[in-house]
């Protein structure tokens, strides 16, 4: 409430004020010098990275429109009796592949099933074997715990490359690549699962002389399989988006005919088919999504 | 009494157990078929994409066989020639520019949108809406088709690079920063509105300052995983040292290439470090 001259402003004495507003200024002021430290740094690093990615704002500037005029062009129909109007006024039109781009939806799906599951059961195996509190032997941990972080950090379509060239064109050397990224990934993670379970169920089963095979399945496992599953599926939403690519390097799936599209200018092709993407990308994140659901509050 | 009379005495006691306790004892539990079902059905599917996907024991092999031939040629990685060197270089700090300049820009475009998504600091639910549905399909494209897109529109070269992380980026920035500033303590909020600040002084004062360390923990957060993007778009064309690296592969540089693979290793290695401090130092004030 504002009234007047009622409200007073209560301070302390200027004397005692002084040193207090010093202090805070000198804390504040320590403060905006490191900001303003950071953001020269930034701004140098700015300035060098564009020099190197030869960035020309001017070009934006000229081809702005262009990048709105593409869209406007993947989405105005070139051919059939609706030339020239928006796509949706002719969806048979639009669609005209449907059936052939169905079926590679349908492989691309299904090279993202075939190669997180054999990621993934590496992945299991592979986990037990770096963590701490399952294996002693400190050198085999090292190994693998490398050997995983190769899978992951080099990217899968840098697999697909050379394993295109390895296996020949098709979806065999996208579904190795996938599964050998997956397993990357799967690995560390189920890795940092294993390393955080309740040891009490293993310290009983050591007692009883289970082998380390009995071991891992009966305490180990049943304890990291939620957890486990969470993770595949979410892999398996992320490698739907990869095998969508990986036709770029001739990997099999959509990909291969969405980049021949986007190279021969067949603009409704390329608007039909990342439409198609969106939508099944989409798809497949909701029902991961309720499967992932159930999955935790089955458990819980 | 040793152990084999034990268990003689155990098992006589099993048929009266088994009556009393039925249920325990089911070999079948609804459990147990849906775990069974789902590993059938999983089995099923396994097969089929095999089938269907042409992956033959044959082909295989020979693979393995190729792969192998290709590993050996592969060590030691070599670049060859310190022309080349030098140009892998040039190459890799492309790289490490386009995902600097993408993700600085995408943070920076996401900002209004991200306002504009959050619940809290929205000036509209139709606005939010709109904002958070095209976030959604910003998001729902790859880098890479975004990258494919870009080189079509401003043609070959790394710029064509920065505005394909950054448009695929600004899809995950606007739903990461939304979702902090929904998270955002209200009490400060409730005090500048108190004190009579205006909705402006209340993202200002009340949001911002809660929420900045934890968006440039996501946006450091973000570059790391940029810098591995940045690495393969040059394979459509869009610059970086990824254009050069499948060079390398198709013309069968096998020790170019593992060289490259090397460096791109390391870098993000080195990457992943710097930014772990940086990142620490954020969270710790």
């Amino acid at each position: 409430m504002r009234s007047g001259g009622d409200a007073r402003l209560i301070t302390l004495p200027a004397a005692e004020l002084a040193p207090r507003i010093a202090a805070y200024d000198a804390v504040r002021g320590a403060e905006r010098r490191r900001i303003a430290i950071g953001g020269v740094v930034l701004l140098a690093l700015v300035l060098v990275s564009g020099w190197v990615a030869q960035v020309r704002p001017g070009l934006i500037w000229d081809r702005g429109s262009q990048f709105f005029g593409y869209f406007d062009r993947l989405f105005t129909l070139e051919q059939g009796a609706h030339a020239g109007q928006r796509v949706w006024m002719d969806p048979a039109e639009w669609f005209w592949g449907l059936g052939k781009w169905l079926d590679l939806l349908g492989d691309t799906i299904l090279m993202a099933y075939t190669g997180t599951l054999l990621g993934a059961t590496g992945a299991l195996v592979l986990g037990l074997l770096a963590a701490g509190n399952t294996v002693t032997n400190p050198w085999l941990r090292a190994t693998v715990k490398r050997l995983l972080e190769f899978c992951r950090t080099v990217p899968e379509i840098v697999f697909a490359l050379i394993f295109v060239i390895a296996f020949g064109l098709g979806p065999l050397p996208g579904v190795l690549a996938l599964a050998i990224h997956s397993l990357g990934a799967l690995g560390k993670q189920t890795t940092e699962l294993v390393e955080n379970i309740d040891m009490k169920p293993v310290e009983g089963l050591q007692s009883t002389g289970a082998n380390w095979a009995q071991m891992a399945r009966f305490a180990v496992v049943p304890q990291i399989l939620p957890g486990f599953l969470g993770y595949a599926l979410l892999r398996f939403e992320i490698n739907v988006r990869g095998a969508a690519v990986l036709g770029f390097v001739g990997a099999g799936g959509i990909g291969q005919d969405l980049i021949e599209a986007v190279r021969k200018f067949y603009y409704n092709d390329v608007a039909a088919l990342l439409v198609l993407i969106i939508l099944t990308v989409f798809i497949i994140d909701t029902l991961t999504g309720f499967a992932r659901r159930w999955l935790l509050e089955g458990r819980a | 009494m040793n152990g084999t009379a034990l268990r003689a005495e155990a098992l006589a006691r099993l048929p009266e157990l088994r009556a009393r306790h039925p249920g325990v004892f089911r070999a079948i539990t609804p459990m147990r078929a849906g775990v069974v079902g789902a590993f059938l059905f999983g089995t099923v599917l396994l097969a089929y994409g095999i089938w269907r996907l042409d992956i033959e024991p044959a082909r295989l092999l020979s693979g393995f066989g190729q792969l192998f031939h290709f590993v050996t040629l592969m060590l030691p990685p070599d670049p060859g020639s310190w022309k080349t060197a030098t140009h892998i270089l040039h190459a890799l700090a492309e790289t490490l520019a386009i995902a600097l300049l993408g993700t600085l820009l995408a943070a920076t475009l996401a900002m209004p949108l991200a306002l504009l998504a959050a619940r809290n600091t929205t000036i509209h639910a139709v606005m939010r809406f709109l904002s958070r549905r095209t976030l959604d399909s910003l998001r729902g494209i790859d880098a890479l088709i975004w990258a494919l897109i870009w080189v079509s529109v401003v043609g070959l070269g790394p710029f064509a690079g920065v505005l394909a992380i950054m448009t695929s980026d600004i899809g995950s920035f606007g739903k990461l920063f939304s979702e902090a500033m929904e998270a955002a303590d209200r009490k400060p909020q409730e005090g500048v509105v108190a004190s009579g600040g205006s909705g402006v002084a209340r993202v200002r004062f009340g949001v911002l300052p809660e929420v900045m360390p934890v968006l440039a923990g996501q946006v450091l957060y973000m570059f790391e995983s940029n810098v591995r993007s940045s690495t393969i778009i040059g394979i459509v064309g869009a610059g970086g040292i990824g254009l050069t690296l499948a060079e390398m592969i198709r013309t069968l540089e096998w020790p170019t290439a593992s060289f490259i693979v090397l460096l791109i290793l390391v870098m993000v290695a080195a990457i992943d470090w710097v930014s772990s401090i940086l990142r620490r130092r954020i969270a710790g004030g």
